[in-house]
């Protein structure tokens, strides 16, 4: 971890602050209060859990890869499937987002540091001990749980520990969220800068400040939930037991009304990424400012309204599939007017295609098709034909991955010079771009085709007449994963390198961390807040 | 300072906020039962308590007046409970009548049903009448006693209304019927 160090003679030039004590080593990590420390630990953290999660997929494609049983029994790919899903939207994708919370928005709206920085070093801190339970649960009797990430009742009441152990991973994982959000909101409204008005925040600030939001509404519904399996399990409540009463379908509401505003706890970060890199390399002000804070704040909003839509094959009396299926259509509307804002950022713009520039119009064409397969899968009656089958594998990724983690990668991309001083190898993050486009779209097109034909998710066989395309997939994982290393052999070399990047390697980028600190961001800046104008 | 304060303001807040969205959650078990119940999603557990009688035109109302004489030699007093009810074709339908034997002497008497139009008649179904059998009357005993019919749903399109009347007649001497209930209630 002592590579990621690359600022650390930054100490020695901040003899203003000499009443801080720095512990050096691992207790420097342990014990910082440091928004750009725990930004750094945040994104190594889900580096290291992307490769787990990706492991995982890794197990199931080589499982895929022809028809039959090879490589795992039936239960372990259940709980691969299970834990892919869990550590890759708990421990890669929203940690990575609070990553760049963390080193961002203190920088972005000329704010010393975040308003609670003990409660930040413990939101992070939480994090390690709740992967722990996740990977220990593998090796518990029964092993982890083989549920799926959505935690299904009755399945989870019938578990071994490791559902219990998933449960309390669930439970820290949740507190570390909400402590950062709170932290997040808290920091946003009350830290600006003089002069730094909500309506003169970048783009990725706002989204955050939505997102903190969200999370800080949703996460304890889903704590509650698993709360509920939990003493379902235990303590003899009858809260998803049939038998007893109780109804599994209220799981699959509860879990929803959390679950659904989770996907855009995922997206609407990666939306302000995008919003801050698109601009920057088109040397035009993002087109519809006010619009795209419109947008989120609906986006958001609709997004306590669609839940039902996740579960229109459960029964639901014909008027509430209706109603979801039209509040789901309306979340297109404001999506939309994202998406044709950034090409309208773009119109005219003097384009440049580097790194950081190529993973946002990834995202934009990836995500956009995501998007109209997430429109497609709302309407009811295909909804029917297509639930649990490979379409929906496919339609989700093409959100999560080409949508969120491209425009991770992308903001890795345009703040790695600024985070470590130095300039990545542009060659190649081009050919990390390129080649994660290509495997991307081998691995995840061909589901689509695979679940129109029928094929259902979570099921270690299939029928032969599946085969090329599952080995089309597969072939396409495997690069998929193998260029992520590339990626993280970029990322070490820029932190080697000895080349200093200059203060603003982008020349269109506007916000305060570009024109304000000098390259690479102090270890403390804006002590003294900058006055925007 | 006032900083710090501001930012423990916003963080108490932000705590209600969890932990009233922990209690939603929990929440949402009542409300969901409740919007269950009243919209009837769960219909499984009362898929067999209610059959729909297929056979119940419920696109026609047929009024049906009820109507009792008693002839005059007998002195008993003779009305329906209810003088007319809206009822569709193929319903099972249940009206009342009541007599009363106004003389102090024990009296047997056997009604006789006519309807207007005549050709209602024919599909006048009843399964259960006081007219099946004769009645007898304790001094001063009040009964009241019930007709169970179906309208025929093959009733001609023109009848919108049918009376059904009954005229209780003197059958005192008359050679007892089989029917006859022992005890003097209606079969």
């Amino acid at each position: 971890m002592s590579a990621v160090i690359g600022h650390e003679h930054d100490h020695d030039h901040d003899h203003a602050h000499g009443h801080e004590y720095h512990p050096g080593g691992l207790m420097r990590w342990v014990k910082t209060t440091n928004h750009k420390d725990i930004g750094t630990m945040y994104l190594w953290f889900s580096f290291v859990m992307f490769l787990t999660g990706g492991f995982m997929a890794m197990v199931i494609r080589a499982e895929l890869f022809k028809p039959g049983m090879q490589i795992v029994n039936p239960e372990v790919f259940n709980q691969m499937t299970t834990l892919h899903g869990l550590i890759m939207v708990f421990g890669a994708i929203m940690p990575a987002f609070v990553g760049f919370a963390n080193w961002l928005i203190p920088m972005q709206i000329g704010a010393p540091d975040m308003a609670f920085p003990r409660m930040n070093n413990w939101s992070f801190w939480l994090l390690p001990p709740a992967a722990l339970l996740l990977i220990i649960s593998l090796f518990v009797p029964g092993g982890a749980p083989g549920v799926g990430w959505t935690l299904y009742a009755p399945l989870t009441v019938q578990q071994g520990m490791g559902m219990d152990l998933t449960i309390f991973a669930v439970h820290i994982l949740g507190m570390s969220s909400i402590m950062g959000s709170i932290n997040i909101v808290t920091t946003i409204l009350n830290l600006r800068a003089p002069g730094m008005t909500l309506m003169k925040m970048p783009l990725f600030v706002w989204t955050w400040l939505i997102t903190a939001y969200l999370l800080i509404a949703v996460m304890p519904v889903f704590a509650g939930a698993v709360t509920m399996t939990l003493t379902d399990r235990h303590f003899g409540t009858h809260f998803f037991n049939a038998a007893g009463g109780g109804d599994p379908v209220l799981y699959q509401h509860i879990f929803w009304f959390f679950g659904h505003p989770e996907v855009y706890i995922i997206a609407i970060p990666a939306f302000g990424v995008v919003s801050q890199v698109i601009p920057a390399f088109s040397r035009k002000p993002l087109f519809g400012y006010t619009s795209m804070v419109y947008a989120v704040a609906s986006i958001a909003i609709l997004s306590f309204l669609v839940w039902a839509h996740h579960m229109y094959t459960t029964g639901l009396p014909v008027t509430a599939q209706l109603y979801y299926m039209y509040a789901t259509m309306l979340i297109a509307v404001p999506t939309g007017v994202k998406v044709f804002n950034w090409v309208a950022t773009m119109w005219k713009g003097s384009l440049t295609f580097e790194t950081p520039m190529l993973f946002s119009l990834g995202f934009l064409f990836l995500f956009t098709i995501g998007g109209f397969s997430g429109l497609v899968l709302s309407i009811v009656p295909v909804d029917i034909q297509l639930q649990d089958t490979y379409y929906v594998v496919a339609h989700f990724h093409y959100v999560m991955v080409a949508g969120a983690l491209f425009s991770a990668f992308a903001g890795i991309y345009f703040w790695l010079p600024k985070w470590t001083g130095h300039m990545y190898d542009e060659t190649l993050g081009k050919v990390h771009f390129w080649l994660s486009f290509i495997f991307f779209n081998m691995i995840f097109f061909v589901q689509h085709f695979l679940g129109l034909a029928g094929m259902p998710r979570r099921v270690p066989d299939y029928a032969p007449q599946f085969t090329d395309f599952n080995m089309i997939s597969s072939i396409g994982a495997f690069g998929f994963g193998l260029s992520q290393l590339l990626f993280l052999y970029v990322v070490i070399k820029t932190i080697r390198s000895h080349e200093p990047a200059p203060q603003k390697p982008w020349e269109g980028a506007d916000s305060l961390e570009w024109t304000h600190l000098p390259t690479p961001a102090p270890y403390h800046s804006f002590v003294t807040p900058p006055t925007v104008k | 300072m006032s900083k710090k304060d501001e930012n423990r303001g916003i963080l108490v807040k932000m705590l209600v906020v969890t932990v009233v969205m922990f209690g939603f959650g929990y929440a949402l078990v009542p409300l969901y039962k409740k919007i269950c119940e009243v919209t009837g999603v769960n219909e499984v557990e009362r898929a067999n308590a209610l059959p729909l009688n297929t056979q119940v035109d419920s696109t026609r109302v047929v009024t049906l007046e009820l109507d009792a004489n008693v002839r005059s030699d007998l002195p008993w007093k003779f009305r329906p409970l209810q003088s007319s009810v809206k009822v569709h074709p193929g319903q099972l339908v249940q009206v009342m009548y009541e007599v009363r034997n106004a003389s102090d002497r024990p009296i047997t008497g056997q009604a006789i049903p006519s309807y207007g139009p005549q050709v209602a008649g024919q599909f006048f179904r009843k399964q259960e009448c006081f007219c099946f059998a004769k009645q007898t009357f304790a001094p001063g005993e009040v009964r009241q006693m019930p007709v169970v019919f179906v309208i025929d749903a093959g009733l001609p399109k023109d009848v919108t209304t049918i009376t059904l009347s009954y005229t209780f007649f003197n059958v005192e001497g008359a050679a007892p019927t089989a029917a006859k209930p022992a005890d003097g209630k209606a079969g």
